[in-house]
């Protein structure tokens, strides 16, 4: 199924339709299962809450998008783009994908006791290249990372922003279909944002699609076409950037 | 930027001719394994890597592999030959060997690719990948590591005067069986560990328990000679039957002689454990690295 195009002859890349997450969570937070709701023998007496992380999201991002998502702390930003890779599962409604997305957020390197190198060569040939097309963008990955002096130390010996400046080069060495960028370029410093974010209008320009997560209106408006604001779980605000950044930045 | 190989990145990428698909599905299994196929690079080099980093963290490096069964024999050795020599069987270090090695390879398989999708989290969730590569890996790495183990081995045995011979070869297959049955238990125990994470807790216990009751160090048909019920049960157990099949090629013993029906059984465990590992690993794609 192809979905309809929009009114540019582009079509839809992610379609979000009515989409619910809750979580069923321990009082003591602890996540809980089927087991935990009905009450067995060893879990009477816990109670259970019900978050409901996203409440009835809706909205087609086409080839071609940079789409901004912005909104508070726990406003469920990244449930959303959890649920758009598939690592979180939808209570209610559905989300369609052209494709497998990356998700790049802050977070543990791939392989931590493997050196930089090793791991631009095993995320390559994760995502589908050959040892030869790995070999020939080897450089510049790790030039796009900054981190010539330290790509044969383990990933574990890099700092937060290291390692998210080289799992961002990793991912974005592919020529991109869906990828989704949850705050990862927060921990890069300024000349790697700027960098960043001139590779996320590449992609974009080259009829990729590009969902960046930020606090930083600046990265929004410089990278994203559009914007998505999400309030509480629901969506506030879905249109040009410019027009939602105004209306968030006023609120 | 153009890739040469069409096929090598998910096919037709560009976003034109990718049909939209429900998210949190997966592939059917014959689309799935041939991507599992095409990532097999993937699969080689994460092994290899990972032997690597191991070595590079100790001093004797890759000696370790080699050294850690034979410690492992010697001490069994010591505790079940000497200090309780009751029922020792003949050629007993050659026999210990065979066990403790056959033995390593399986239950090293098992523990890491039981972790192997749980101890990946970071490369689960951010990139896309078929996930049975992580467990398919963990075992190539360990069959990576049990050829240094089988070449000592089948030194040890020669020095110990069992005659070379050209059933020896036989070993190649036997290893080839021992392989998938490992991989099939893998991807079985991987897909285990992600519904119930207290398994990871129950691993020691579980490798323990079948170490003590397989025959690693002592011979089952002495032990239960006249037991006809232990040895007929004994000889529906897989591990068993590899044990006796690689004791029966290398030792110059009628004692050790397997019988020729294991063969078929060890294939039969090997092939079957391995399609039902295959299916119920990727009946749960789409669960691994789930955040809930």
């Amino acid at each position: 199924m192809a979905g309809p195009t929009d009114p540019h002859g582009r079509r839809p890349v992610v379609v979000v339709d009515d989409l619910h997450v809750e979580y069923r969570v321990l009082t003591t937070g602890k996540r809980a299962g089927a087991r935990d709701v009905r009450g067995g023998l060893l879990h009477r007496g816990r109670t259970t809450r019900t978050v409901h992380a996203l409440r009835g999201i809706s909205f087609t991002a086409y080839e071609g998008d940079s789409v901004g998502v912005i909104g508070a702390n726990g406003s469920g930003k990244s449930t959303l783009m959890r649920a758009i890779v598939g690592l979180t599962p939808a209570t209610r409604g559905s989300v369609q994908a052209a494709g497998r997305p990356s998700l790049l957020g802050v977070g543990a390197a791939l392989v931590k006791e493997l050196s930089g190198s090793r791991n631009i060569v095993l995320g390559g040939l994760a995502l589908g290249f050959s040892r030869e097309e790995i070999e020939a963008r080897h450089d510049d990955i790790v030039a796009f990372a900054g981190l010539e002096e330290f790509i044969d130390l383990p990933m574990r010996t890099y700092s937060s922003g290291m390692t998210a400046r080289l799992k961002f080069a990793i991912a974005t060495a592919r020529d991109h279909d869906i990828l989704i960028v949850d705050e990862a370029l927060a921990v890069g410093d300024k000349g790697f944002r700027a960098k960043s974010e001139g590779r996320i209008r590449e992609i974009r320009d080259d009829a990729g699609t590009v969902f960046l997560v930020s606090h930083s209106m600046k990265s929004i408006r410089d990278t994203c076409s559009r914007t998505i604001w999400i309030e509480r779980g629901s969506l506030v605000m879905d249109g040009p950037t410019d027009e939602v950044v105004t209306a968030y930045e006023a609120r | 930027m153009v890739t040469t190989d069409p096929d090598a990145i998910a096919p037709a990428t560009r976003t034109g001719q990718v049909p939209l698909t429900l998210v949190g599905g997966r592939p059917p299994l014959p689309t799935y394994l041939r991507q599992v196929w095409q990532r097999r690079s993937f699969i080689y080099a994460l092994a290899r890597f990972r032997i690597e980093a191991e070595n590079q963290q100790n001093r004797l490096g890759m000696a370790w592999v080699v050294l850690k069964p034979l410690l492992n024999a010697g001490l069994y050795g010591t505790i079940f030959g000497v200090l309780l020599a009751s029922g020792r069987p003949p050629h007993f270090v050659e026999f210990l060997i065979i066990g403790v090695f056959l033995f390593e390879f399986f239950a090293t398989s098992f523990t890491s690719g039981a972790k192997s999708i749980t101890a990946n989290t970071a490369l689960v969730q951010s990139l896309a990948f078929p996930r049975m590569a992580l467990p398919i890996a963990v075992v190539v790495q360990r069959l990576l590591q049990f050829v240094p183990m089988l070449a000592i081995m089948v030194v040890v045995v020669a020095a110990f005067g069992h005659p070379v011979g050209p059933e020896w070869l036989l070993l190649l297959p036997l290893t080839a069986l021992f392989f998938a049955f490992n991989t099939g238990l893998a991807l079985i125990a991987a897909r285990l560990t992600v519904h119930v994470r207290d398994l990871n807790n129950l691993l020691p216990f579980i490798t323990r328990i079948t170490f003590y009751t397989t025959g690693i160090f002592f011979s089952i048909e002495q032990r239960f000679a006249d037991d006809p019920l232990v040895l007929r049960i004994a000889s529906f157990v897989p591990l068993h039957e590899f044990l006796t099949l690689a004791r029966g090629l290398l030792l110059d013993d009628p004692a050790f002689e397997a019988p020729p029906e294991f063969w078929l059984y060890a294939a039969v465990w090997s092939v079957g454990v391995l399609l039902v590992g295959i299916v119920f690993f990727w009946a749960a794609e789409e669960r691994y690295g789930r955040t809930d």
